[in-house]
């Protein structure tokens, strides 16, 4: 292996693992806020029992979120030094803008919450958890618009051999950042509701009927139908305009060979990548055309076309991304998020009953159906950057242009390895923790810290 | 004065308060393990910091944003350059910052005593490597006309950055020692007062050594003069007043002089490296400078105006954590981390 594919298969696999703890991140903090919030408004117990056990979960998860971030800024320059190069008048703004505006504040308000609870007012320790889910958000907001450039660049001229920003503005005002966005952050509402409601399942499962986890499981079915059905609604505005600015990658999704009106949707697709063609598909017929103009015919321009006019625009090349990739993971994408909405809707009827017995089955769904957040949080990401290809910036520099020309396959090889070892042990001791505080007695928190130090005192 | 100035003042102003706030960091967690002899000890030390280090660390992050903004062939050349001691750099910030928040988060002694190892050298680790990535900036290392670095990972390990990086790691340890025995209480306290005065010799002798080696290998003096002003004079009057403070007990004014000899030292590199950013060792004139590396008018000039509304609010509010939680960290006390 060159060490082109070596640094993707790098930045692949640190930014999946990254995203696996950033959307607990949006979600969370929000979910604990308001959690806080109830606390603040009622003086009710049980909400800050609430806030502080999601509040663990949420610190153990915000941990290696930061951490891994940090490898994320640093690889542009260190892997893709070519990219910073031909990008960074453009895509550095952002970065740095992000770390200005929202790590600063994240962080700092983070350790005021960690460290306020009894010493600041209880109106500023609640004001520094908002700020906190403030600052994560706005970075997600500042990370997408660099994001939303590489898919459609906007608010540039190429200059000096380079793209150089002509107007920051427009940038901000990216259409792909305003559909994006939406899409990242009800998607992280909907990853941090099923944590809640699975672990809340658990509880009551395993511990009996507490007011804290009849609570959560309310909150977190309320939490995750919103997200789920407000991600899968914007998600469908995103793919109408990924139609207008990325053609391709709505044919790769399709596995759309031919341009076809009125298009048909495949349900299942087994192709001959190489040739180009289907060896065996079931399709809906007009189907795509209504999804992608909410009509049920219209021209859906297929991979082959899609080709040709990429060569004359761009010269001879191979524009096509990988299709069954592009073609599978989006499918997993919709699936998932297909299968949540059926839960987490399933789970509100109950909280409302306020049914709080579980079968087995059902108890093993829910506890499950935490980790569909996550396949479809990477799928999707898998989806947009892949299909994206060979693009790092669409129409623009392309990733094999991108890579780093002084580093070493070797030198890749190694940090590879390195990255991927260390990242393997976090999670291993990450989900240990997590179990462990997630099956913790909510009764038994408080008395324990209070035990604790009541022991030290008279040591003392 | 032109943006690129400003931006080159500006990104050495992150450094400062990096090395400034990240360096008591580091400093006390080199200390950890061995200030610290149980568990609760351990506590207290790694409390003192607990609310501070995560912002700390963020002006790390906005220096490497702001190079990439302001001066993106800088931060191309250099990250892509120095690649393997910024792996190794990584994997020891990765493992820190999760330990922080880990370590005490079990009961079992072999697990908190594990971490506080990770913490000693996830935080000695970057503490020397800051020195050596900075010495080799200023020394020059092989760049050739399209800004590419052509040296290898053991380029960047001669004499010179070598005692750079040991006298980073020693200043910031001095500095954590110092800070400790502004933070602590009882035993903790005397103990980092010790350390302070331990570590006080070998850090100011390493520096001199370093500033002396520094005329043979860089340009810096040749181009700053004989007399090279009062910013690093200060700098070395400041870390020899040192001393005298940690020996009346006057350790919140040790504390100043320690910050300002990292302060004035930084000021010193930056302006022996002006207007260049990274000196290139193969011909003087690939070195890059604030101008071919830096980004179009334009962005500078969108960059300035976010920065000038920003920057003050950050720096208020987190002085202000400063001072919210400015009170001693006692064994006997309730402890988060």
């Amino acid at each position: 292996m060159d060490a082109l594919t070596l640094a993707r298969w790098q930045f692949a696999i640190t930014t999946v693992y990254h995203f696996f703890f950033v959307p607990i991140t949006l979600g969370l903090s929000i979910a604990v806020a308001i959690m806080q919030t109830a606390y603040y408004r009622t003086g009710n117990e049980t909400y800050k029992k609430m806030t502080k056990f999601w509040g663990k979960l949420f610190l153990i998860n915000f941990a290696i979120g930061v951490v891994t971030g940090i490898v994320q800024e640093f690889q542009f320059g260190m892997n893709w030094s070519q990219y910073a190069r031909f990008m960074g008048d453009i895509f550095g703004a952002p970065l740095a803008v992000e770390a200005l505006l929202a790590f600063f504040m994240e962080s700092t308000f983070l350790g005021i919450w960690i460290f306020g609870w009894d010493k600041i007012s209880k109106k500023f320790h609640l004001a520094s958890i908002w700020l906190v889910a403030i600052g994560s958000n706005l970075s997600a907001i500042w990370i997408l618009a660099a994001n939303s450039f590489m898919q459609q660049p906007v608010g540039y001229a190429i200059r000096n051999g380079r793209a150089e920003m002509t107007d920051f503005f427009a940038i901000l005002t990216n259409g792909h950042l305003w559909v994006q966005f939406p899409h990242v952050f009800f998607g992280a509402v909907a990853t941090a509701g099923f944590l809640i409601l699975s672990v809340s399942a658990y509880q009551l499962f395993k511990k009996g009927k507490h007011e804290v986890f009849t609570k959560s499981f309310k909150f977190g079915a309320v939490y995750a139908l919103l997200g789920t059905l407000l991600v899968i609604l914007v998600g469908h505005n995103q793919a109408q305009y990924m139609i207008k600015i990325q053609p391709m990658k709505m044919a790769a999704a399709e596995a759309l060979w031919e341009t076809e009106n009125p298009a048909a949707m495949s349900l299942f697709t087994f192709g001959d990548e190489k040739n180009r063609k289907d060896v065996f598909a079931i399709k809906v017929p007009g189907l795509l055309s209504f999804l992608a103009y909410n009509r049920f015919d219209g021209e859906v321009k297929g991979i082959k076309n899609l080709q040709k006019e990429a060569e004359e625009k761009f010269g001879p090349g191979d524009y096509v991304p990988p299709v069954a990739v592009s073609y599978w993971t989006f499918r997993i994408m919709v699936g998932a998020g297909f299968l949540m909405l059926l839960i987490a809707l399933l789970s509100v009827i109950q909280a409302f009953k306020s049914k709080y017995e579980f079968k087995p089955i059902w108890y093993k769904i829910v506890f499950w159906s935490m980790t569909l957040p996550w396949i479809a949080n990477t799928t999707g990401w898998i989806f947009t950057e892949i299909a994206r290809q060979p693009w790092t910036v669409f129409g623009l520099f392309k990733t094999a242009d991108s890579v780093s020309n002084t580093v070493s396959t070797g030198e890749v090889a190694i940090s590879l390895v390195a990255y991927t070892l260390i990242y393997a042990i976090l999670m291993f001791i990450m989900i240990g923790l997590m179990m462990k505080y997630a099956k913790r007695n909510v009764d038994e928190i408080e008395k324990e810290e209070k035990e604790v130090d009541n022991s030290i005192l008279s040591k003392a | 004065m032109d943006l690129n100035i400003i931006w080159f003042i500006l990104i050495a102003v992150l450094f400062i308060g990096f090395f400034f706030l990240e360096g008591f960091d580091y400093g006390v967690g080199i200390l950890l393990p061995f200030l610290g002899k149980e568990d609760r000890e351990r506590r207290a030390i790694i409390n003192s910091i607990g609310t501070f280090w995560d912002g700390n660390e963020v002006w790390m992050l906005t220096a490497g944003g702001a190079m990439f903004a302001a001066f993106p062939n800088w931060y191309a050349t250099l990250f892509s350059g120095f690649y393997l001691a910024l792996v190794v750099m990584l994997l020891a910030l990765i493992a820190r910052g999760v330990a922080f928040e880990y370590r005490s988060k079990k009961d079992d002694p072999v697990w908190r005593n594990r971490w506080d190892w990770v913490i000693f050298f996830g935080s000695f680790i970057p503490a020397l490597l800051w020195g050596v990535a900075i010495s080799n900036i200023i020394r020059g290392v092989p760049i050739d006309d399209k800004m590419n670095f052509t040296g290898n990972f053991f380029t960047l390990l001669n004499p010179y950055s070598l005692i750079g990086g040991i006298a980073s790691l020693l200043l910031f340890t001095l500095h954590g020692a110092i800070f400790l025995s502004l933070k602590l209480t009882d035993n903790l306290l005397e103990g980092a007062r010790r350390y302070a005065k331990k570590l006080w010799l070998p850090a100011t002798i390493v520096l001199f050594v370093y500033v002396i080696l520094g005329y043979f290998e860089t340009d810096m003096f040749s181009k700053l003069g004989v007399n090279p002003g009062v910013i690093p004079i200060f700098a070395g009057l400041a870390i020899l007043s040192v001393w005298y403070f940690l020996k009346i007990q006057r350790e919140g004014w040790a504390f100043v002089m320690t910050g300002i000899t990292i302060a004035f030292s930084t000021i010193t590199i930056f302006m022996g490296l002006f207007p260049r950013v990274m000196v290139s060792s193969t011909n003087p004139d690939w070195s890059l400078t604030i101008y071919n590396a830096s980004s179009s008018p334009y962005t500078l000039k969108v960059m300035t105006i976010i920065a000038v509304i920003f920057v003050p609010i950050v720096l208020a509010y987190q002085a202000w954590t400063y001072w919210v939680f400015r009170k001693r960290v006692s064994t006997k006390q309730k402890l988060e981390y």
